[in-house]
């Protein structure tokens, strides 16, 4: 066995060839590959921020996305209450790429289904389940901890157009989300609205998309398009809307008025917002004229907002109405304030005013000269229905003199008293007439027909009375014998009533008889002779004789 | 034991490729038949052995916390890792499949590491601890080497099965892949093994 072994062939032994064992980078590789991968994850951790909703509906930790564009720019990792238990706190992890959505003006919503007046948003969230929307904000500074919106933001930040703002005193049925019309074309919407610092308005701001934000100029009128507007002129029924959704939902529209400047207005410019077209629409009216004014009258029907009229043109409007203590006479005037508008009357004013030297003074100059020739202030009644005035500036000829008095502000203006003497004429003259109707006689004279009628009436009664108790029994009376007459008559009639019996006797006796007379003239056709001699005795004929001679 | 001897106590060897018995010599030799290379043991066993296993250590890792399959389900997606699909598959009541892939995917795995690393260090050490045992556990990691598999399986045909676009549909993560990677570390280290290092105690090798 040993020999077996000692033969065995010895091996070929070639140089050796030493080197490092390979085998070792196959762990250090997974070690780089894990190490890579960890550091690749620390550094694609972008930031992490906490958003506080509401509520959590429809969120879930480790499961809802914060999208933008419909991209997944991070992940709800926690959701948790604040500390107060009343809001939702969202932990939010964003990605490396997405860190700049931190910024302070982002802002984030939760996109669910939802129904609204502008229409219906959200539907592919029903099966796919909620998820963060998020706009990004444009700020240099980041944040952490953001507050959620609770409906999602009408405009996003990176839709081209301009943003403007629109003053007024009421907003209205406007909502965020009304829409802007141009033409009855939906053009931008509401994205905000405000109160005012003080309260007494407020600041409302639309968005209009590009391109049609360049419509927008210096010179547009904006006006609150919301719900309908019915009128009935003297053209007609006019029903005035912009759409249906308005009419739900509010709107603005805006025009721009013929011969404007077309140059675009820059973002942000502000605007008033006229409560409709007709107010938007009209021309300035420039600077205001404050006049005062003293009556000795009551004013009743007199209110705030009434017009004032320069020879039946609307110049301006009734500010105030206030009645003052005179101690000297001991009488009460009445104070109205008004302001005029030079602008309404665009003729006339181009040719007072000259180019150089204060309006006003002009203005002023301009006044005193019309108010030596006759201007007065004067009450009139506008409506004779509800009895409304209106104030009117027109020349009243013979009025008593007056000044102008521009000592104090506001200007003074001379009044007339109120010319409501025609109309009292008429309606005294109504009641004139109304006088001379004489109610007396025609009361006596409807008396006495009165008691004509009842006597009329009376008689009437009787006589149906008389007929109730006397006519009406006798035809009772005689309706019974004629039911009794015609019982008689019946019985006659009757098959074994007498008469009838008697007549069919009498109809046998008569056909025998006829038969007899019958036989008769037979036996004198055959024997003419018979009727001189007798009859003849004729055994063949025995039958006839006897009955000639029984008939006769 | 002593009555029977070894091809290394004297001083023999056989070729892999074609059983001829040679000489031992310390250089490295090669069969005078057939070229192989020839070794008394596989060279570096105990070196790639442990290679292979740290390396299937350390892609373990990754493979438990990178998320192994997302699932879309009507739009809403969802990324799950080994231990949370178990998670999810216990308390939707379905224990069975959870206790299928816990074996599968964290069982099997840790027992292979426990073994080979024991194995390694006893060899290492040439310890007469527990030699037949320590063989039989060999034998074991050999055989359910490749069961641990069956998860990148179940991914692969899932992922392949499950495609019903807005519907429904699955994908494979970067998880799936160290998993698998793992599995075939492991796979790796246990073949470089060599069990005969098991028998080389310090009194043979004198």
């Amino acid at each position: 066995m040993t020999n077996d072994i000692r033969d065995v062939p010895s091996p070929q032994v070639k140089s050796a060839r030493h080197h490092p064992s390979l085998v070792w980078l196959v762990p250090a590789l997974a070690v780089l590959v894990g190490l890579s991968m960890l550091i690749h994850a620390w550094f694609a951790k972008g930031p992490v921020i906490t958003i506080s909703f509401q509520a959590a509906t429809g969120l879930e930790a480790g499961k809802t996305a914060v999208k933008y564009k419909d991209v997944v720019i991070g992940n709800v990792t926690a959701i948790a209450l604040s500390s107060d238990n009343t809001r939702v706190l969202a932990t939010v992890e964003l990605q490396k790429s997405a860190a700049g959505f931190a910024r302070e003006d982002s802002r984030f919503w939760v996109v669910r289904p939802r129904i609204g007046a502008g229409g219906v948003s959200g539907v592919e969230t029903v099966l796919s389940g909620s998820y963060i929307g998020v706009d990004a904000g444009k700020s240099t500074n980041l944040k952490q901890d953001f507050v959620g919106l609770e409906t999602p933001p009408s405009v996003v930040s990176d839709t081209p157009g301009k943003s403007f703002l629109l003053h007024t005193e009421d907003l209205g049925s406007l909502e965020i989300g009304s829409p802007v019309y141009y033409r009855h074309i939906n053009v931008g919407q509401v994205a905000a609205y405000h109160l005012d610092d003080d309260g007494k308005g407020v600041m409302v701001q639309v968005f209009i998309q590009a391109p049609n934000d360049r419509f927008v100029t210096a010179n547009t009128r904006f006006w609150n398009a919301s719900g309908v507007d019915l009128s009935f002129g003297s053209d007609g029924l006019k029903l005035n809307t912009q759409s249906l959704a308005t009419i739900v939902a509010g709107g603005i529209a805006f025009a721009n008025p013929p011969g404007g400047a077309d140059t675009a207005a820059s973002g942000q410019t502000r605007f008033v917002l006229a409560h409709d077209e007709q107010t938007a629409m009209a021309d300035p009216d420039g600077e205001p004229i404050v006049m005062r004014l003293r009556f000795d009258q009551s004013l009743r029907g007199l209110a705030v907002g009434a017009p004032v009229e320069f020879l039946g043109k609307d110049v301006g409007r009734v500010t105030a109405i206030d009645v003052d203590y005179d101690a000297a006479t001991q009488s009460f005037p009445v104070i109205v304030d008004v302001v005029v508008f030079s602008r309404r009357l665009p003729l006339v004013e181009n040719k007072v005013r000259s180019t150089t030297g204060d309006v006003p003074i002009q203005f002023q100059g301009f006044m005193r000269g019309l108010v030596a020739r006759g201007l007065r202030a004067q009450p009139r009644p506008g409506n004779l229905l509800t009895g409304q005035l209106y104030i009117a500036l027109d020349f009243i000829p013979h009025a008593r003199p007056a000044s102008f008095d521009v000592s104090g502000q506001p200007w003074i203006m001379p009044t007339v008293r109120a010319d409501f003497s025609r109309l009292q004429e008429q309606v005294a003259s109504i009641v004139d007439k109304l006088d001379h109707v004489p109610f007396d006689a025609i009361g006596q004279h409807l008396d006495a027909d009165l008691v004509t009628l009842d006597k009329t009436l009376r008689q009437a009664g009787q006589t149906l009375d008389q007929v109730n108790t006397q006519v009406l029994p006798e035809l009772h009376g005689t309706l019974q014998d004629t039911r009794s007459t015609l019982g008689n008559f019946n019985g006659v009639l009757a098959p074994d009533a007498q008469l009838p019996q008697n007549i069919n006797q009498t109809m046998l006796e008569l056909q025998r008889s006829a038969r007899s007379l019958r036989t008769l003239t037979d036996m004198l056709g055959r024997h003419p002779e018979s009727l001189v001699r007798g009859r003849a005795a004729d055994s063949a004929e025995a039958g006839a004789p006897k009955k000639e001679k029984s008939t006769p | 034991m002593k009555q029977i001897p070894r091809a290394d106590e004297l001083g023999l060897l056989a070729c892999h490729a074609c059983s001829l018995v040679v000489e031992r010599a310390t250089a490295p030799m090669h069969c005078p038949r057939c070229h192989t290379r020839l070794h008394g043991r596989r060279p570096a066993s105990v070196q790639r052995s442990a290679a292979f296993l740290l390396a299937a250590l350390v892609l373990y890792i990754p493979a438990n916390l990178l998320p192994v399959m997302f699932t879309s389900r009507l739009g809403s997606g969802e990324a799950s890792t080994i231990l949370t699909g178990v998670i999810e598959f216990w308390h939707a009541g379905a224990w069975d499949i959870a206790l299928i892939i816990f074996t599968a995917s964290v069982a099997v795995p840790c027992s292979k590491f426990l073994v080979l690393g024991l194995l390694l260090v006893s060899a290492g050490t040439h310890s007469r601890w527990a030699q037949v045992e320590r063989a039989r556990l060999y034998r074991f990691v050999e055989l359910i080497g490749y069961w641990s598999m069956l998860d990148v399986l179940v991914v692969a045909i899932v992922a392949a099965l499950v495609q019903f676009h807005a519907l429904s549909y699955v994908e494979p993560r970067v998880g799936i892949l160290f998993f698998g990677m793992v599995v075939i570390f492991t796979m790796l280290s246990a073949m470089s093994f060599d069990p005969r290092l098991i028998w080389d105690t310090q009194d043979h090798d004198k």
